[in-house]
């Protein structure tokens, strides 16, 4: 038994020891230190020394105004894109899955932002807004709604959740495709013979069945908003004047613009407590609609 | 109530694909013009094709070098998580002891961490393992690997776990009285069963290797290291914009993506799904 046991032992160890050594030292190691750099000011020089400075870095974040500036930018980003990715990501879905012949194709293409990735569709909407949107605009007639939104203060935000909603529709369309497919046909068909519109079917069966996948768009859409950093750099670049300096990017400025380490890490801790708050939410609210249902 | 004709309606909705899209086709025709051509009308189609600035553009951002990396990373990073954490989810699941549990646990507790909390201390301590014990995770394409495992252990676990526990252990139970060891257990009888989640654990660890730019950026150093998306960031960054040159540059990269797309298109869409919905 003994013998047996120990082998049992062995085997474990060798199963999950190389993936869990590697996983602390990449991610648990990191964390532990991330919190202890956050007590200290020290500009990331090994040879200077660190200095405690207690919780100081943690108040000083509410006196900070490019800080609380970039906070309520984020906010903002967050509430619009949270708000059109999923329009734009459900009537996709409703779209292709309208038993059209294309739908198919159509999902296909709808799909492919995604998969491109946010520092390069950054760039590639550097050139749609700078060009193709002044173009338009002079074409039109209509130069106060198409023009260079990057230039500007307050349109370089919505530039932003433009692209933004560009990348991810495909994505959480991906999440309501499943949704509606998992309705049962049955209800349609009911919903059709006792003579429901096309419009109640859509808001008091569509739309109700849909609501767990319309709680996890919200949530994927709500972090990956909060978290967003590639699109920012590549398409802003935080500019004009700081007007597009979101969370992410503050924090890497912080630390590696301005190398203020442990200020900079202060921010970060916080960053993974907001963002902690808002995924342990998601889960407790889907969690008791399970229930629910 | 059929406002629309069946046939007017599939017209609309391939031509909302098409402007959706229109972005990508706009960097790839213009990837072909000349400057004049450029600033006359960057929607029309060029006058004629010359792949001058795809040599450029090419030679600029070491093209190939950066496609290599890219493909090293991807492809050795990928194949470790796979094995890896195969291996420990299987283990977790059918030990079912407090240690399985609380190591689920915690790999689970830090998905909730962003990337920017570990950034700075990781670097700290990679540096600081690269310098005092030689071991050279930093600056080198496979200390960045080495570090796509750990960032990516988490989420991959997880999708293991959850899908080893929907298999019956009556199957595992019959070998092993045939006295197979656990390791020809795993390989030849669960391994194999594995294939539908292995799928989706691939397909999102190379979508999020393939396009990683922070991780990448902040280890690698050397011009000769540099992935697909760093050597675009420093092709942009290094020359006044030239567009046309630009979007040559653009086009190349997103090619790797469309094939790779077309490729696995039905494995990505069920992938994601699975991926997003868990």
């Amino acid at each position: 038994m003994d013998v047996a046991n120990k082998k049992n032992i062995g085997w474990y160890l060798i199963f999950t020891l190389p993936l869990l050594i590697i996983f602390t030292i990449i991610v648990v190691i990191p964390f532990v230190i991330g919190i202890y750099y956050a007590f200290f000011e020290w500009d990331g020089i090994n040879a200077n020394p660190k200095v405690f400075v207690g919780m100081e870095n943690f108040l000083t974040l509410f006196s900070d105004d490019r800080f609380l500036r970039s906070t309520w930018l984020t906010v903002l980003f967050t509430v619009l894109s949270v708000i059109s990715v999923n329009v734009v990501g459900l009537a996709f879905a409703l779209l292709v899955t309208s038993k059209l012949k294309l739908g198919n194709l159509a999902r296909t293409m709808f799909f492919m932002p995604y998969l491109i990735g946010g520092l390069i569709l950054g760039y590639i909407w550097q050139f749609v807004f700078l060009d193709v949107f002044t173009f338009v605009g002079e074409l039109l007639g209509l130069e106060s709604i198409f023009f260079n939104w990057l230039l500007n203060e307050n349109f370089a935000l919505f530039a932003l959740v433009f692209v933004f909603t560009w990348q991810m529709a495909g994505y959480v369309m991906i999440v309501y495709i499943a949704g509606i497919q998992g309705i049962p046909g049955e209800l349609i068909e009911a919903s059709k013979v006792d003579g429901a519109s096309k419009w109640q079917r859509l808001m008091r069966i569509t739309f109700p069945l849909l609501m767990p996948a319309f709680t996890i768009s919200l949530f994927l859409t709500l972090s990956y908003g909060f978290k967003i950093y590639d699109v920012n750099l590549s398409l802003t670049g935080g500019g004009p004047a700081n007007a597009t300096e979101l969370f992410a990017m503050n924090i890497y400025n912080e630390i590696f613009g301005y190398g203020n380490y442990g200020y900079g890490q202060a921010k970060a801790i916080l960053f993974f407590v907001i963002i902690a708050a808002i995924t342990l939410t998601q889960v407790y609210l889907t969690k008791k609609r399970e229930v629910d249902m | 109530m059929h406002i629309l004709s069946k046939w007017s309606r599939e017209i609309i909705l391939i031509l909302v694909a098409l402007v959706f899209l229109s972005p990508i086709y706009i960097i790839f025709v213009n990837s072909f013009k000349t400057r004049r051509e450029l600033y006359e009308n960057a929607l029309a189609f060029p006058e004629a094709f010359s792949f001058q600035f795809y040599t450029e553009a090419m030679e600029k951002m070491n093209f190939f070098s950066a496609f290599l990396n890219s493909m090293f990373v991807t492809i050795v990073s990928v194949l470790f998580i796979v094995i890896l954490s195969s291996m420990t989810a299987w283990m977790l699941v059918r030990s079912g002891n407090r240690i399985s549990t609380i190591i689920f646990m915690t790999l689970i507790a830090t998905m909730l961490i962003p990337f920017q909390t570990l950034m700075m201390p990781l670097m700290q301590l990679v540096t600081g393992i690269t310098a005092n014990l030689g071991i050279p995770l930093y600056n080198t394409l496979s200390g960045l690997v080495f570090m796509n495992i750990g960032f990516h252990a988490a989420l991959s676990v997880f999708l293991y776990h959850g899908f080893i526990k929907s298999i019956p252990i009556s199957l595992e139970e019959a070998a092993t009285i045939d006295g197979a060891s656990k390791f020809g257990v795993f390989w030849r009888i669960i391994f194999p069963i594995l294939t539908p989640i292995t799928a989706t654990v691939m397909i999102l660890n190379v979508i999020l290797i393939w396009n990683d730019f922070l991780l990448p950026s902040l280890t690698l150093v050397d011009k000769e290291l540099r992935t697909i998306p760093l050597s675009v960031f420093y092709f942009f960054g290094e020359f006044t914009i030239e567009w046309n040159l630009a979007m040559a540059g653009l086009t190349l990269t997103i090619i790797p993506v469309v094939i790779f797309y077309i490729l696995a298109q039905k494995y990505i869409i069920k992938g994601i799904g699975e991926g997003a919905v868990k």
